[in-house]
């Protein structure tokens, strides 16, 4: 029935029988669960007509720009994500917001922007970089490159002699026998034959890091850190329109937290993937407390006000990150994107952005995460809705609440504002509601 | 019978002299040294001038909560523990049994029970305190003691030599596993006992969830329990409780009901168990660590606590003002000694509550809650001595185990009795099943805020038979797709996960909403 529905509104001319999702292989080898997300949905490969394509970023950049894309496919990134998620542009954006910020509102609500650590763009803003550095002496931080993910290629330092060591490790001696001297030898990559040149000292060879005050008084539980992902939906930037889903997790890092020793990247890093190479991980453990966990934890330990204070700079961030990139983004009503959000908890209650994923990892750990994941991505597709099955107004969709659509959204019931992260989350009931009274509505009009 | 007078004022007599030696007496006295003026008469006004009115009201309701009503005054104390001759003898006998496997685990591995530690492994001890869930021993050698199916073996063989039942099993007989005659109760008695859970009562655990307004019953719920602990009344606080606690007021209302204050003495009481940890090393020791890594650190939520398991375990087993609960249990506590250079010295008595293979368990919920060590440590202690240690000694107490399968097993056979003998039938005993659950307090069965929803109400009720009501609930919600099993192995399957079960609509189902 609703094949035929979408035939007719569409008019495209385009036959029921090839309503086809299509799937790179190279992206998500680990989620078989795609069909079982999408039923009533074919697979197609190689060059098949396709309606719907969870692709990867590559796939994007190579092809986008070429395609001349009927009107109603979809693609799951924007052209330009990186604005967003690569971390020297994310924070290049926010600060230029935050300046904007400042002109527009006062220095109050420029406050509000304070979610971000101070970052450096590396090489390029070495110098800040040491100025900064000198102002506060001893304090630790963290050097990630921009480009990687999984937490691979990051360290922490504590001197800047760190970062000459480290980059010792990376290049080679010059031709005449001498460690390079200049700031921007450290982050070339090495060229074919070991030596770096001067030619090489072009953009395209250095690869870019971001150096980062490191958060040194993370909320512990149990002694351990850990840091939250939360899954943001933006279907279009203009106007922006992003949805939060309810489900999300803590992820907690194996060992005790201490800052003694900076170079065991176990204790400092909890992305799951780093874990999972440490060497007392158990895979049939997983580390990780769903967020509803997390939220009756903290109201039990610190009272429902302070946590609800807390989840509400959580929006915060959320809203504002997305309002700093919006001017830049190319908009295209092609794409949507599920961003996956790192948000790390201080011991006063502060939540702090450190990243932000276009392709937020979809391996489960877990059958929890499993089930997590799985809904995640039906309720995005319910969301994108290719099957014109919504009326647009709808403020929730299974586990997804709409945040922001042009501004903010008002919410009956006991859930004023926008905090519904880490509420319950009774997702199959409201798709049967939604729906239901959607075809009431649908045959009220027939 | 002893008459009402005379119970009344040997339950006083028993209540002053307990309080005699306790931290509230030392403080009262201070207090009233400190007090400026001439010594103040220890009248009434006074106390209710000062705040301690309601500590010393807090104090004896506490004690009448946790003593039982004294007897006969010329019964001996056994009485006190287990009235029951053949329950007694049975205790005895499984106790026997228990330290017979601890011992010779001890000479099997050549390890005495209690030995004092060299000088340097104190000192790493002690350095590691706070992260001993790192400490990887080699425990694959050790082996619980006992699980709880081997408890419920020996249950299911207690007989009383007093009563024969010459007729075969039939319906009018019991046909579980339990075959002694206790006195439980039915639903009509149930739900006048357990009337806070009524359907026109509002519950935390239905009237809080996302879909009802909260002016209807959360806010005002929540002012009365901030009033509640503002006034400092243990007994407001438990009945208050019955309808469950709000999450960021549960900490202080279990401490109230409790009356755990954590004191400057609390705290040092505490510190001197570590040391004791920290000196000796017991063979109990590394029965715990062994279930702590079994059982707590592989839950998908409790994983997180480890370390404070082991900080409040290791001193539990050393603290011999626990010792106090074997007055009024059916259990005795083993004695060791430490052995000194070639001969037997007594120079330390263990305490002698042997982990059982989920006894962590009991105290991984309490981390939710609280997180000073002491605190923690005390809270647990308390709940211990109130309502656990009867989970797994045998005794008539109705909250006693035994008590507890009973209630579960006639609630089934009478208000289920088709599902009941069906399960028989296909070997799969009801009790079997939900042993296990009952043993453990449904501690990492339920989700954790359902758990701490179900132990409000242990709390708030003083009594454990919710455990054995809820057990009861679990089957008739499932009882279609258990109607269908033909096995235990798939009967165990359709109870396996509880972990979406919501607590309080199943009580308040079966109690009030079933026909009986």
């Amino acid at each position: 029935p609703w094949l035929a529905r979408w035939q007719r509104s569409s008019g495209a001319g385009i036959p029921s029988r090839r309503d086809a999702l299509r799937r790179d292989r190279s992206a998500l080898p680990e989620l078989p669960s795609c069909r079982r997300a999408a039923p009533g949905w074919e697979r197609r490969t190689g060059e098949e007509p396709w309606d719907f394509h969870w692709c990867d970023v590559g796939w994007l950049h190579e092809h986008f720009d070429h395609a001349s894309l009927p009107e109603h496919v979809r693609l799951c990134h924007f052209r330009n994500h990186y604005e967003l998620t690569r971390k020297n542009y994310l924070v290049k954006n926010l600060k230029r917001f935050r300046k904007q910020l400042e002109r527009e509102a006062g220095k109050l609500e420029a406050t509000k922007c304070d979610f971000f650590p101070k970052t450096f763009e590396m090489p390029l803003e070495y110098h800040l970089f040491v100025e900064e550095f000198h102002k506060n002496p001893g304090t630790t931080w963290i050097m990630k490159p921009v480009g990687r993910s999984q937490g691979k290629g990051i360290f922490l330092f504590r001197k800047l002699k760190d970062i000459i060591e480290w980059g010792k490790v990376r290049t080679t001696l010059s031709p005449s026998g001498e460690w390079p001297t200049g700031i921007f030898d450290l982050f070339c990559l090495p060229g074919p034959d070991g030596l770096s040149t001067d030619d090489q000292k072009d953009e395209t060879q250095v690869e870019v890091y971001v150096a980062q005050r490191y958060i040194e008084n993370p909320y512990l539980i149990g002694g351990r850190k850990f840091d939250l992902r939360v899954y943001v939906l933006v279907t279009s930037y203009i106007p922006l329109k992003a949805w939060l889903y309810r489900g999300g997790f803590a992820r907690f890092s194996k060992t005790r937290f201490t800052l003694n020793t900076i170079d065991d990247h176990y204790v400092h890093l909890t992305n799951v993937a780093v874990q999972k190479t440490a060497p007392d991980y158990d895979p049939e453990k997983g580390c990780k407390w769903m967020i509803q966990q997390l939220r009756q934890y903290l109201t039990a330990k610190h009272g429902a006000e302070a946590v609800e204070i807390l989840f509400a700079d959580m929006d915060n961030i959320f809203i504002k990150s997305l309002q700093s990139v919006q001017k830049v983004m190319i908009s295209d009503k092609h794409c949507f994107e599920l961003y996956g959000y790192d948000i790390l908890i201080d011991q006063d209650l502060k939540p702090w952005l450190i990243e932000v994923n276009a392709s937020p990892s979809l391996i489960a750990s877990s059958q929890e995460d499993y089930e997590l994941k799985c809904h995640l991505l039906k309720d995005t597709l319910h969301i994108v809705d290719m099957e014109g099955r919504l009326s647009g107004k709808e403020k929730r969709v299974g586990g997804f609440d709409l945040i922001w659509s042009d501004g903010p959204v008002s919410r009956e019931g006991n859930l004023a504002n926008a905090f519904v992260t880490g509420c319950h989350n009774d997702r199959k009931k409201q798709l049967k509601q939604l729906f239901r009274s959607l075809r009431a509505q649908q045959k009220a009009e027939c | 019978m002893v008459d009402a007078e005379g119970g009344l004022s040997l339950t006083i007599a028993r209540v002053v002299q307990r309080l005699r030696g306790s931290s509230l007496h030392s403080q009262l006295e201070r207090q009233a040294r400190v007090s400026p003026g001439p010594a103040p008469a220890l009248s009434t006004g006074f106390f209710y001038f000062t705040g301690w009115e309601k500590k010393l009201q807090n104090a004896v309701y506490s004690e009448l909560n946790v003593f039982p009503s004294p007897c006969h005054p010329a019964a001996p104390p056994e009485h006190m523990k287990e009235p029951l001759a053949y329950m007694r003898k049975a205790q005895g006998s499984w106790e026997k049994r228990i330290l017979k496997s601890l011992n010779s685990m001890c000479t099997e591995l050549n390890i005495p029970l209690a030995q004092k530690r060299p000088a340097s492994e104190q000192k790493e001890l002690l350095n590691k305190w706070n992260e001993m869930g790192t400490d990887e021993p080699d425990l694959s050698l050790f082996r619980p003691v006992y699980a709880p199916k081997d408890f419920l073996e020996v249950l299911m063989n207690l007989r009383n030599p007093n009563y024969e039942n010459g007729e075969q099993p039939s319906f009018r007989n019991h046909l579980g596993l339990i075959q002694v005659p206790l006195k439980v109760k039915d639903i009509p008695e149930l739900k006048e006992d357990f009337s806070e859970l009524g359907l026109n009562i509002g519950q935390l655990g239905i009237d809080d969830s996302a879909q009802v307004p909260p002016e209807f019953f959360e806010n005002e719920h929540v002012r009365v329990g901030q009033k509640v602990l503002a006034e400092q009344d243990s007994a407001a606080a438990q009945q208050y409780v019955r309808q469950g606690c709000p999450t960021a007021l549960r900490a202080e209302l279990w401490a109230l009901i409790l009356n755990i204050s954590n004191q400057p003495e609390d705290i040092l009481y505490y510190e001197q168990l570590k040391s004791n940890v920290i000196q000796h090393n017991l063979l109990v020791d590394s029965l715990i660590y062994k279930d702590v890594k079994l059982t707590a650190s592989n839950d998908d939520y409790y994983f997180v606590f480890e370390d404070y398991l082991y900080q409040v375990l290791l001193c539990f087993s050393r603290d011999t003002s626990v010792l106090e609960h074997f007055a009024y249990s059916s259990a005795t506590p083993p004695k060791s000694y430490i052995r000194g250079k070639g001969e037997l010295q007594k120079s330390f008595c263990f305490v002698g509550v042997i982990p059982f293979h989920g006894f962590s368990m009991y105290v991984a919920p309490l981390c939710f809650l609280y997180h000073e060590p002491s605190k923690l440590y005390q809270m647990f202690r308390e709940m211990y001595v109130r309502f656990f240690f009867r989970l797994h000694s045998i005794s008539s107490h109705p909250s006693g185990i035994v008590s507890l399968c009973l209630l579960f097993e006639t609630l089934l056979q009478t208000h289920l009795p088709q599902l009941f003998y069906h399960l028989r039938e296909i070997g799969a005993q009801p009790l079997r099943i939900s042993f296990k659950w009952m043993v453990r307090a449904f501690s990492g069965y339920l989700a954790t805020d359902q758990l701490l929803l179900l132990w409000d109400r242990i709390l708030g009720y003083n009594s454990l038979e919710i455990l054995a009501v809820l057990a009861a609930a679990v089957f008739a919600f499932r009882a279609v797709n258990l109607m269908e099993v033909t096995s235990l192995a798939a009967a165990e399957a359709v109870l396996a996960d509880l972990s979406t079960l919501k607590v309080v609509p199943l009580l308040q189902i079966f109690l009030f909403a079933t026909v009986t």
